[in-house]
C-alpha cells in the first residue's frame, strides 16, 4: 500500500517536475524561435519553404566547411584535452585546484578578447584562415574535455583498473580495455558539447577565419543583422537546427553503443601523488597546457597595465563609454550570472531529475539543440515574440539572465543528469523498505550523491553566464551593461586608455572566473561519500 | 512531501518573475525611450539636464552596431522598442525611409543646422557628422623617411606596397563608407581598376574596424599591428591624444585630408511611438547646444550645428575635411549591394 502511494506521490512529481522547464523551453526558445522563423519565411499567410536556399551552392560551401571544421576542431581538442584530463582526474598535485580553474578561463572571456590576445601570440603567417580557428577552438573548448573527463575519470575508482593490472594487462592494453570503455559516456558528451561549439562558432570564424569564410552562424548573422534578409537568415536558422539535432542524435547513438560504466559513484580511492615516471609525465603535461592558457592572460594584464595604473583607476570613474562606471558593469555581471546560475540549476535540475528517471537517449542529446540556435535570431524573436500583454518584457532586465540561463541550463542538465543516473536504484528502494518518504530518500540520497556535480554545473553555468554576449547584447540595457557588453564598448574605441581599460575588464572577467571556479572546488562535498 | 513543495516555491518564483515584466504602464508616459547603437554616448550631466528640463526619465536601448539597431527597429516597425531611433546614417537612411520607421517631424531647432546638413527627407533630423579617413602613422614612416600618403591615388604606389590595412565593405560600416569614397572619386567606371590595383599592391582586408585599427594598424596605441595605413576616422588622431593616458604634444597618427567620406547621422520618431511628445522633445534637445557641443568629447564625431565649440583637442589633432567625398542617399540605396558584391569578386576572391 505505501510502495504504491509512493509511487504515484513520485510520478506525481516527475510530472511536476517536467512541466516547469517544458514551459522554460516553450517560453523562451520556442515561442520566439519560430515568431522569427514565421516572419522570415511567412507568404501570404502561409509558409514557403526555401528549397531554393538549402540547395543552393553557396549554402552546401557553407554546410561543407561548418561540418568540416568542427568534426577536425573537436578531435583536435580532444587529442589536446585528454592528457590534461588524465592528470588532474587522476593525481593529486600542488595547484590542482588552480588548474581546474584556470582551463575555465578562456571558454569564459568574450572570443574576440581572447582571440585577439591569441593573434598575437600566432607566429607571423598564421594570423588568419584554417590554422587560426582550428588552434582557437582547442583553445577555446579544451575546458570541456578537461572538466568533464577529467571530472569522470576522478570518479572511475582504482579497483577496475588496479584488478586488470593484477590480471597483467599493460599500461596501453588497460587504457583501451578498462579506462576508455568506462570514460564512453564522459567522453562522448565531451565531444558533443565541444562539436557544438565548433559547429556554431561564431567569433572565432569572423574574427580569425578572414573575410570571405563563412560557417552557418555568421552567415545566418551577415543576412540577419547586416543585410537583413530574413528569409535567408531564417532558412540557414532551419538547417542549422536540423543539422545540429541530426549530430546530437548520431552521437547519443554512439553513447549507447558504448554502454558506459555505472561506475561514477562507486566510492573514491582518492587522488594520489604521482610517482617515478608518472611524475615525469604529468609536469610535462602542466607545463605545456599552463604555458599555453597562461600566455593569453599574462597579454590582457600587459594590456591593462600599457597605460601605468591609469586604467585601473578608470575603472571607478564615470565615462562617456558606458552610462555607468565599468564598476557598475562588474558588479551587474556577478549579480546576473548569479541569477542566471539560480535559474539554470532550477530549471536544469528539475530537467536533469525527470531525464534521470527514462534511459539515457534520444532526449538527453536533444537537450541541448537550443545551444544550436543563432543568437541574432533569437534575440529578434525576443523582439517581436514578446512585445505585446501577456507576454510583454521585451526590455525587461531580467530577459538578461534568462537569456544567460538559455544558453547555460543544458549544461547543466548533461552534468547532473549523468550523476543522479549512476545513484544505484537499490539505495532508494532500501531507504523505501525502511520507511523512507520518497522526499527524505531524495533528500538524504540522490541530494548528497549528486550535490559536487550540482556544484559543478552551477559553477559552469555561473561562468557561462558572466561571459555570455551573442543574447546578452541584445536584451541587455545601457543603464544595466554587463562585463563583456563593456569590454566591447571600450575595444570599439580609439585611443590607448580605452584598450587597456578593456583590458582590465577583461582580467576582473578572468579573475571573476578562477574565483568562482575555486570557491565551488572548495565547497564542493568531500571526495568520499556518505557510504 | 518535501519536493512539492520546493516546486511549488520554484513555480511561485518565475510566475512573480512574468508578473514583474508584465507590470502595467502608466497612462501618462513619464519616460521617453532612445534606441540607438553601441557607439553611442553622453555625458551624464547632459542627460541629467533633459531630465529636468522636461521631467521626463530618459531609458536608453542600445545594441549592436548602427546597421542591427536599424534592422531591430525595422523588425517592430509599427510597434516600437522605443520612441526615438538615433543612428541612422546616409548608407542605411534608404533602407530606414522605405521601411516606414518614422512620423514626420520638423524639429523648430533645425534653423541653427548648417546648411550643409540639410535633411533630405521630413521624417529624420541630422545630429551628427563623421567622415571616414585615412590614417597612418606618424613614427613609421618618419622613421623611415618616406612621406605618407597625400591622397588616394597614392595608395597604389609601389612605395606604399604591404602597408594598408581595410575593412570589408560587407561587414563593416567604415569599410563601406571607404568603397563608396572610390565609387564616388573614381566613377561607375574606374574604381574597379582603383581596387585592383589595391589589390595587387598588398591591400589586407579585415572584417572590423577594431581589428583594423587596434590589431593590424601600427599607430594606435598599444596596438601589436605592423601595416602604418588604416581606413579609420578624421578624429581618431584626437582620440589617440585625449585617451593617451599621458600628456602628449603631438598624436601618434594623422588623417589624410583627401578621400574622406562623409557620413551624417540622423535621429527621428518612431512611427507607433508611446511617447510621440516625449520623442520630439528628445529630438529638439539634441540639437540644443547643450547635447551638440557634448558630442564631440562623447562620440568623436562632429556637431551639425556650427555655432558650438569644439573641444581643444579636436582643434589640434583631428580634421575637418573641407570638402569630403559624398553620394546622394538614393545612388547609393540603389548601387550599395551591386558594389559590395563586385568588390568581393575583385578583392578577396
Amino acid at each position: 500500500m505505501d510502495t504504491h502511494r509512493a509511487s504515484l506521490t513520485r510520478r506525481a512529481g516527475l510530472i511536476a517536475a517536467g512541466v516547469i522547464p517544458a514551459a522554460f523551453v516553450a517560453l523562451f526558445f520556442v515561442v520566439p524561435f519560430a515568431a522569427i522563423l514565421g516572419r522570415g519565411l511567412g507568404q501570404d499567410g502561409g509558409l514557403s519553404l526555401p528549397s531554393d536556399i538549402w540547395l543552393s551552392g553557396e549554402t552546401l560551401r557553407i554546410l561543407w566547411f561548418t561540418i568540416w571544421q568542427a568534426v577536425v576542431s573537436t578531435a583536435l581538442t580532444l587529442a589536446a584535452g585528454l592528457p590534461l584530463a588524465w592528470a588532474v582526474g587522476r593525481y593529486s598535485f600542488p595547484g590542482r585546484a588552480l588548474v581546474r580553474a584556470l582551463v575555465l578561463v578562456p571558454f569564459v572571456l568574450p572570443t574576440v578578447v581572447v582571440a585577439t590576445a591569441f593573434l598575437a601570440l600566432l607566429p607571423d603567417g598564421v594570423e588568419q584562415g584554417l590554422p587560426a580557428i582550428l588552434a582557437a577552438h582547442v583553445f577555446f573548448n579544451i575546458a570541456i574535455v578537461t572538466l568533464i573527463v577529467g571530472g569522470a575519470w576522478e570518479g572511475l575508482g582504482r579497483e577496475p583498473w588496479e584488478a586488470a593490472a593484477t590480471l597483467g594487462a599493460g599500461p596501453w592494453r588497460r587504457l583501451r580495455e578498462v579506462t576508455l570503455p568506462l570514460l564512453a559516456p564522459a567522453l562522448s558528451a565531451a565531444a558533443a558539447l565541444t562539436f557544438l561549439f565548433c559547429f556554431t562558432s561564431f567569433g572565432v570564424v569572423l574574427i580569425l577565419g578572414g573575410p570571405g569564410r563563412s560557417t552557418l552562424e555568421t552567415e545566418i548573422y551577415l543576412q540577419a543583422a547586416r543585410a537583413f534578409d530574413l528569409r535567408t537568415a531564417a532558412a540557414l536558422s532551419l538547417l542549422q537546427l536540423a543539422m545540429v539535432a541530426l549530430a546530437l542524435l548520431a552521437i547519443s547513438r554512439l553513447e549507447a553503443s558504448s554502454s558506459g560504466g555505472r561506475a561514477a559513484a562507486a566510492a573514491r580511492d582518492g587522488l594520489r601523488r604521482p610517482a617515478g615516471r608518472e611524475r615525469a609525465a604529468v609536469a610535462a603535461v602542466l607545463a605545456a597546457s599552463g604555458t599555453a592558457l597562461a600566455l593569453p592572460l599574462a597579454m590582457l594584464v600587459a594590456r591593462s597595465l600599457d597605460t601605468g595604473t591609469t586604467a585601473w583607476r578608470r575603472l571607478f570613474e564615470e565615462t562617456p563609454a558606458l552610462l555607468v562606471t565599468p564598476w557598475h558593469a562588474i558588479v551587474n555581471s556577478v549579480l546576473f550570472a548569479a541569477v542566471a546560475a539560480g535559474l539554470s540549476v532550477a530549471v536544469g535540475g528539475l530537467a536533469a531529475a525527470v531525464l534521470a528517471r527514462v534511459r539515457p537517449g534520444a532526449l538527453d542529446a536533444l537537450v541541448l539543440l537550443p545551444l544550436g540556435a543563432s543568437a541574432v535570431m533569437l534575440g529578434f524573436g525576443f523582439l517581436i515574440a514578446f512585445d505585446e500583454p501577456p507576454l510583454d518584457f521585451r526590455s525587461s532586465w531580467w530577459l538578461v539572465p534568462v537569456a544567460q540561463s538559455l544558453v547555460a541550463a543544458p549544461f547543466v542538465v548533461r552534468i547532473v543528469a549523468p550523476a543522479l543516473r549512476s545513484i544505484d536504484p537499490r539505495l532508494r528502494e532500501a531507504a523505501a523498505v525502511l520507511g523512507a518518504s520518497p522526499g527524505r530518500a531524495w533528500r538524504e540520497i540522490d541530494l548528497p550523491l549528486t550535490a559536487r556535480a550540482v556544484g559543478v554545473a552551477a559553477g559552469f553555468a555561473f561562468a557561462i553566464a558572466l561571459g555570455e554576449f551573442g543574447a546578452t547584447v541584445f536584451v541587455a540595457r545601457a543603464e544595466w551593461p554587463t562585463l563583456p557588453v563593456s569590454i566591447f564598448r571600450f575595444l570599439g574605441r580609439p585611443g590607448a586608455e580605452n584598450q587597456s581599460i578593456a583590458g582590465a575588464l577583461a582580467v576582473c572577467l578572468a579573475a571573476l572566473t578562477v574565483v568562482a571556479a575555486l570557491t565551488l572546488h572548495r565547497t564542493a562535498p568531500g571526495r568520499r561519500g556518505p557510504l | 512531501m518535501r519536493r512539492p513543495r520546493a516546486l511549488l516555491a520554484a513555480a511561485l518564483v518565475l510566475l512573480a518573475l512574468l508578473a514583474a515584466g508584465c507590470g502595467g504602464e502608466d497612462d501618462v508616459p513619464t519616460e521617453v525611450v532612445l534606441v540607438t547603437h553601441d557607439s553611442f554616448a553622453v555625458s551624464k550631466d547632459v542627460t541629467a539636464a533633459f531630465e529636468q528640463e522636461t521631467g521626463l526619465k530618459l531609458k536608453i536601448l542600445q545594441g549592436g552596431d548602427a546597421g542591427e539597431a536599424l534592422n531591430r527597429a525595422l523588425l517592430t516597425a509599427g510597434d516600437p522598442q522605443g520612441d526615438v531611433l538615433f543612428g541612422v546614417d546616409d548608407n542605411l537612411l534608404s533602407r530606414a525611409l522605405d521601411g516606414d520607421l518614422f512620423d514626420e517631424y520638423r524639429s523648430p531647432q533645425l534653423d541653427a543646422v548648417d546648411p550643409d546638413y540639410t535633411p533630405p527627407d521630413d521624417r529624420v533630423t541630422p545630429i551628427d557628422h563623421g567622415e571616414v579617413c585615412l590614417n597612418y602613422d606618424r613614427a613609421w614612416f618618419r622613421e623611415r623617411g618616406v612621406a605618407p600618403p597625400g591622397s588616394l591615388d597614392d595608395l597604389i604606389l609601389n612605395r606604399y606596397r604591404n602597408l594598408l590595412v581595410v575593412e570589408n565593405p560587407a561587414t563593416s560600416s567604415p569599410g563601406l563608407a571607404f568603397l563608396l569614397a572610390t565609387v564616388a572619386r573614381y566613377g561607375d567606371e574606374r574604381w574597379q581598376s582603383f581596387w585592383r590595383g589595391l589589390r595587387a599592391n598588398g591591400v589586407r582586408v579585415v572584417d572590423g574596424w577594431e581589428e583594423a585599427y587596434t590589431q593590424q594598424f601600427s599607430g594606435a596605441a598599444g596596438s601589436p599591428g605592423k601595416r602604418p595605413i588604416v581606413v579609420s576616422y578624421a578624429t581618431s588622431p584626437a582620440a589617440e591624444v585625449i585617451f593617451a593616458g599621458k600628456p602628449l604634444d603631438e598624436s601618434p597618427t594623422a588623417a589624410v585630408e583627401d578621400g574622406c567620406f562623409r557620413q551624417v547621422e540622423y535621429a527621428g520618431v518612431l512611427r507607433g511611438a508611446r511617447n510621440a511628445e516625449g520623442a520630439r522633445k528628445l529630438i529638439d534637445f539634441m540639437l540644443s547646444e547643450r547635447f551638440q557641443a557634448d558630442v564631440p568629447g562623447s562620440m568623436f564625431v562632429y556637431p551639425v550645428r556650427g555655432d558650438v565649440p569644439l573641444p581643444d583637442a579636436f582643434r589640434k589633432h583631428a580634421i575637418q575635411p573641407e570638402q569630403p567625398l559624398t553620394l546622394p542617399p538614393d545612388d547609393i540605396a540603389a548601387g550599395r549591394d551591386g558594389w559590395v558584391d563586385e568588390w568581393t569578386r575583385i578583392v578577396l576572391r
